[in-house]
């Protein structure tokens, strides 16, 4: 029943494509940028990846860090452990989001960012409220801290499912009055809407690629994975690349890659070479284990089994969903972008996304990966788990970790869970003669 | 004799290890269990060697039952020859256990104690031989089938008796023996099934009425053809926590939770929800008409409310594990217990009993706080549907049943729950079941 596993190989450097080390230079540039920033007179922001206004801060010739990013990093990078740790020794409880207690840790230990090189501290915090109700508390921490000014943004969550003319018309008021000029007080220069309207047409243009790499998984096979292989592809867009020309170099690089892979008839990249079989089509629901990143997606691609679609690499935009942004309406449309982050939608609308999803890339079935210190994401999602199996009649798999704790990755029961989940696929598929 | 074609399951569970053999019509026709001892490939080779053997058995007994001219001795002999036959296991075991207690008095860390201890050991193994007979007489009601487990309380016990706080000390004693059963246990080679029932026939003869030692010549035969007939083993699928280390190629392992849907399924044809408590996790699972899972859930992060939580509670109480159902089932004024992990429910057993709680009383509320936390997991799977069917060691366990049925009854209505006496074996059936499919599919 089961195809034999790819023997196991170890990754070299010419199995990285183009885009990924591209990549890998614009973080490191990014980093490097910040840590002298002090010196060269640079400011630095302090933002959340859902609603962030990367075109905004950086039409102010403002650097962008994104603390969920360098806890996301530090969790891959083995270092989250220790943070986690520190902040506990401050006294954080347990049972807080891990990447406030990461970001707290690291900061403690001497705010040495992910690349090794030391974050500058923030000279404005501006702090995006869509839809995870940490964040705020978040930044009441750091704000004592580091004593620096904060810019709210309150992005109104969507209850009724859609975005309505009077929740953009409030997020442009608070951008005129609140963040524009605390943005323009920080940078010392004014708020210019030409420049701005420059970058967003970079953004869109980039953003364009990134949809057409991201719908690519409805081939069937897929050439790429769209949850392990796509948080790599999100990365530049979710962060401080939007609205800048690399940016949209990348999304073009990329974009040609995974053309060629189509071409080709290639699988997914994997840490060990090209996924050769897609046995199982699936759409993840929720964050995934950065601690043990790895361990987590060979679990998958061992047995075959692609993630077409999910949920996560949304929480800093729904592009699929048909949004751009637009030049000609520059602050409505940073509105609008805010307002359709993933983190912000009711659960209806998460439901419909993820039914779509199920049926769009033609999946087998859909797994949850519920986080255990992330109510945002959470809440509902057994709910989610029920309504999707009755809707689609495509079986779902719920499984449990943590974003960058690793003691709650239980790799022997997250793996015993999966290949449960994949061995009652296959059983479904062959019937009672499986 | 003709060639029988059988079927194995494996479950490799974190507690214990169960083996079940089918034949081609899928009867079961041996089953063999055995502590897991974080030793899977040892536990995996133990329990399908016992599963095997009581395969000949079974063979045995079908042909005593095949032929007219043993019907009337067909009862009396078979219960007497498997008890002789389970004490010459037995027996086997102490020959290997003395070995091992020798070698270890002999360590030269014992110095001038050496031949003392020597003679100590002898004794307290003469001692146990005896009781052996006992154990495994007629009316004898064993507590465990373990060889561990009664070995132990045997050795301990007299242990005590025997030792002597200026000399050979209980604690010297008891070294001996925790180096001394693990290399026992850990012994593959347990004798072979033929001289074993050969050295179980002559005793099992001698000791019976005429009316059987008359038919001895063709009993004797029956006996011989089981020894040597050809069994072989057409198809083997593992399960459970050790499956991996089972040395099968991948496509015979699979996963527990198919292997319970599929063997509760078989068990009870009418099953839509089954639960399994087991050592470490609890599972929730929904099939349908055919035993094809269709849903499932298991704990995740913590294991608390599982077979061990009892296990460590009756350590904690000084008890059996099989004796906290009962005593729990005296109870009459059920205490709460809110902790939800494991030690923690120790300590708030301990505050309990230090303020003068009933332990009856105490237990059942453990019991329901396990329960509770299954009902939980049903929920997320989908609820409870008829037939549920309960699996797995807590199965065994009446103030569980109990608190299963009340809960059941609170939240889902009536409800037909079944249990079957042999629900332990749930996995390694439907395992057996999978081997036979994919054998007879091959075919």
């Amino acid at each position: 029943m089961t195809a034999a596993s790819p023997s196991p190989r170890v990754p070299t450097e010419g199995d990285k494509e183009p885009s990924m080390l591209l990549q890998k230079q614009m973080i490191a540039g990014h980093y490097t940028a910040l840590s002298r920033a002090p010196q060269e007179g640079r400011k630095v922001v302090y933002t959340f990846v859902p609603g962030n206004l990367t075109e905004l801060l950086r039409s102010f010739d403002l650097l962008p860090v994104l603390p969920e990013i360098n806890a996301l990093q530090s969790g891959m990078r083995k270092l989250s452990g220790d943070y986690i740790a520190e902040a506990e020794k401050h006294g954080h409880s347990e049972d807080v989001c891990t990447y406030v207690k990461c970001d707290i840790g690291m900061l403690k230990k001497g705010n040495i960012g992910p690349t090794g090189e030391r974050l500058p501290p923030p000279d404005l915090l501006l702090l995006s409220y869509t839809g995870c109700f940490t964040f705020m508390k978040w930044f009441e921490l750091l704000r004592q801290e580091y004593d620096c000014p904060v810019a709210m943004l309150h992005v109104p969550y969507q209850s009724e499912g859609r975005i309505l003319p009077y929740h953009v018309e409030y997020i442009v008021q608070q951008l005129r009055t609140e963040v524009i000029p605390k943005l323009e007080q920080v940078s010392g220069r004014r708020y210019d809407e030409d420049r701005l309207r420059d970058m967003l047409r970079l953004s869109a243009q980039a953003e364009d690629d990134l949809v057409w790499v991201l719908e690519s998984a409805k081939h069937v096979p897929s050439p790429i994975d769209a949850y392990f292989g796509g948080v790599y592809y999100i990365g530049p867009m979710f962060t401080a690349f939007r609205g800048t020309a690399e940016g949209v170099s990348y999304y073009r690089v990329l974009r040609e890659e995974v053309e060629g892979r189509l071409r080709e008839g290639l699988g997914p990249l994997t840490p060990e070479g090209s996924q050769e079989k897609e046995r199982y089509r699936l759409v993840m629901e929720g964050p995934p284990n950065w601690t043990s990143f790895r361990e987590f997606w060979k679990m998958f691609y061992d047995e075959g089994a692609v993630i077409v679609a999910s949920s996560y690499t949304k929480v800093g935009g729904l592009y699929d969903g048909g949004f751009r942004h637009d030049p000609q309406r520059p602050l409505e449309t940073l509105a609008e972008y805010c307002l359709g982050c993933y983190t912000n939608l009711g659960l209806p609308t998460r439901l419909a996304l993820l039914e779509r999803y199920i049926r769009e890339y033609r999946a087998d079935g859909f797994m949850i990966n519920s986080i255990k210190s992330c109510n945002s994401f959470s809440v509902g999602q057994l709910l989610i788990l029920r309504q999707l199996e009755q809707r689609t009649g495509v079986p779902g798999g719920f499984i449990e970790s943590d974003l960058v704790d690793p003691r709650y990755f239980s790799a022997a029961n997250i793996k015993n869970r999966i290949e449960s989940y994949l061995q009652m696929l296959d059983q479904k598929r062959a019937g009672v003669n499986a | 004799m003709s060639t029988l074609r059988t079927y194995v399951g494996i479950d490799l569970g974190s507690t214990t290890t169960k083996a079940v053999v089918l034949n081609d019509a899928g009867d079961v026709i041996g089953r063999g269990i055995t502590n897991s001892r974080s030793n899977y490939d040892v536990a995996c080779q133990v329990v399908r060697k016992e599963a095997l053997v009581r395969t000949r058995f079974t063979l045995t007994r079908e042909a005593i039952s095949g032929d007219p001219s043993l019907a009337e001795v067909e009862k009396a002999f078979l219960s007497s020859l498997q008890r002789n036959f389970l004490l010459r296991q037995h027996l086997d075991q102490l020959e290997r256990l003395q070995e091992a207690l020798l070698t270890a008095a002999d360590d030269p860390r014992h110095g001038a104690h050496r031949r003392e201890l020597n003679a100590t050991v002898e004794n307290i193994v003469d001692r146990m031989v005896e009781r052996a007979a006992v154990h495994f007489s007629e009316l004898a009601v064993r507590k465990s089938d373990f060889f561990r487990d009664l070995a132990t309380a045997d050795y301990m016990q007299l242990a005590e008796q025997h030792s002597d706080p200026r000399g050979i000390t209980f604690d010297m004693l008891c070294g001996l023996f925790d180096a001394a059963i693990l290399i026992v246990e850990n012994a593959t080679t347990q004798g072979s099934f033929e001289t074993q029932l050969r050295g179980a026939l002559e005793p099992t003869l001698e000791a019976a009425t005429l009316v059987v030692r008359e038919k001895a010549s063709r009993l004797r035969e029956v006996v011989e053809a089981t020894c040597c007939a050809d069994i072989v083993e057409a198809g083997t699928v593992g399960t459970g926590y050790g499956r991996q280390r089972l040395p099968f190629p991948k496509e015979q392992i699979r996963s527990e939770i198919l292997c319970h849907g599929l063997g509760a399924h078989a068990m009870f044809p009418g099953t839509r929800t089954a639960l399994d408590i087991g050592g470490q996790d609890t599972k929730a699972i929904q099939v349908d008409a055919d035993g094809l899972v269709v849903s499932f859930q298991m704990n995740d992060r913590c294991a608390a409310g599982c077979g061990r939580y009892l296990g460590y509670i009756a350590d904690e109480m000084n008890l059996g594990l099989h004796e906290l159902g009962p005593l729990a089932q005296k109870s009459h004024c059920r205490v709460k217990i809110n902790s939800t992990c494991t030690v923690f429910a120790g300590a708030e057993l301990r505050e309990r009993l230090s303020l003068g709680q009933r332990r009856e009383d105490i237990l059942a509320g453990l019991h329901r706080a396990i329960i509770l936390r299954a009902m939980s997991l049903l929920a997320r799977s989908g609820g409870v549907s008829d037939e549920f069917t309960f699996t797995g060691g807590v199965a065994r366990n009446p103030a569980a049943v109990n608190a299963l049925r009340e809960l059941v009854q609170e939240n889902y209505g009536d409800r037909t729950l079944n249990i079957s006496a042999d629900s332990i074996y749930t996995g390694a059936l439907g395992a057996a079941l999978f081997a036979r499919r994919a054998a007879q599919a091959n075919a």
